[in-house]
């Protein structure tokens, strides 16, 4: 019987949405919307007339090849600084709860590694380190970047807990990579303000669109998130996976 | 074209079903399996989309990091539960 209901609000809601946007003036039908009152236009030409051409165009708007990077890290950085704080207040809010200040061990998993294992993981720990650092490194020119390539970091840290049971990484130099990496990200942004007109402006030339050394202060700052989410959620693993010594 | 279509339309009628599954399902631990089959399944449906950047978010945080997370909570409530 409850699961019927569940059913049927589903099906009404689902319903609701599609009827509430069907005929919406404010939601334009597709190939319907005048594009150059959109923003996206703008961000998706780089505010040029002429093409953006990979490998060519030489200092455009705003340097990254993929759009998704110059949007997020160049013109909209910003808020990508408030979803970096967000992430730094529920990794800080994981360490209030489950961390504490006094002796803490690994928590014990019902099965025991075994040899083979430990040595393959550390054989693949390498090779998912270096996909992270490659997907952060060339975040403006290829899809992925600070975010996926972090988390990638640390999914290769959590592969090493996982596989060792008495592997444990040394989180205080995690804290103040992670805290480093965060500072710096304002202090760009501030040197922004100094240097230029406002915060975030990217005042490093932008250089020409693919090449690896482009788009100014963009995988500067890629490079920082990665870090600073990696340390974040490798810390967040930690966490999970300690527990406070028996007494 | 009309091949993409066909798979988008199976892809989305298999997401609908694993999270309809991963709701209704009992035991906690399926339940967290089946939300890491739905992310594994939309990184998917992302790649179809033509949202890479997406997808590739979704792979290592959706189906690996939050399923490990929810796997380890689970122990940690159960180890609790049996002192």
């Amino acid at each position: 019987m409850k699961k019927l209901l569940a059913f049927v609000l589903t099906i009404g809601l689902g319903l609701l949405i599609i009827f509430a946007l069907d005929a919406n003036t404010t939601f334009d039908d597709f190939g319907f919307a005048n594009l150059a009152e959109r923003v996206s236009t703008r961000y998706i030409t780089k505010g040029s007339n002429v093409d953006i051409i990979f490998g060519q165009t030489l200092e455009p708007e705003s340097g990254p090849a993929n759009i998704v990077t110059s949007i997020v890290v160049d013109y909209r950085s910003f808020d990508t600084l408030g979803e970096v704080t967000v992430l730094f207040i529920s990794a800080l809010g994981v360490a209030l709860l489950l961390g504490s200040a006094g002796a803490q061990k690994r928590m014990e998993l019902n099965f025991k590694p075994n040899f083979m294992l430990r040595v393959g993981s550390r054989a693949l720990f390498g090779i998912i380190i270096m996909t992270g650092v490659y997907v952060t490194l060339h975040g403006h020119l290829t899809p992925g970047g600070g975010f996926p390539g972090g988390a990638m970091i640390a999914s290769a840290m959590l592969l090493l807990y996982l596989a060792d049971d008495e592997f444990r990484a040394r989180i205080k130099g995690f804290k103040i990579l992670e805290s480093i990496a965060g500072s710096l990200y304002v202090i760009i942004g501030l040197l922004g303000l100094v240097v230029a007109t406002y915060f975030l402006q990217n005042f490093l030339p932008n250089g020409t669109v693919g090449d690896l050394l482009s788009s100014g202060i963009v995988p500067i700052i890629y490079i920082l998130i990665g870090l600073k989410v990696g340390s974040e959620i490798s810390g967040m693993i930690d966490n999970f996976l300690t527990e406070e010594e028996a007494q | 074209m009309i091949m993409l279509d066909y798979i988008m339309l199976v892809l989305s009628i298999l997401l609908l079903v694993i999270a309809f599954l991963a709701v209704s399902e009992k035991s906690l631990i399926k339940s967290v399996i089946f939300l890491s089959a739905l992310s594994m399944l939309s990184v998917v449906a992302f790649v179809v989309m033509k949202a890479p950047d997406v997808a590739l978010t979704e792979a290592v945080i959706g189906s690996g990091l939050v399923t490990a997370l929810f796997v380890f909570t689970l122990l940690s409530i159960k180890k609790e539960e049996s002192k």
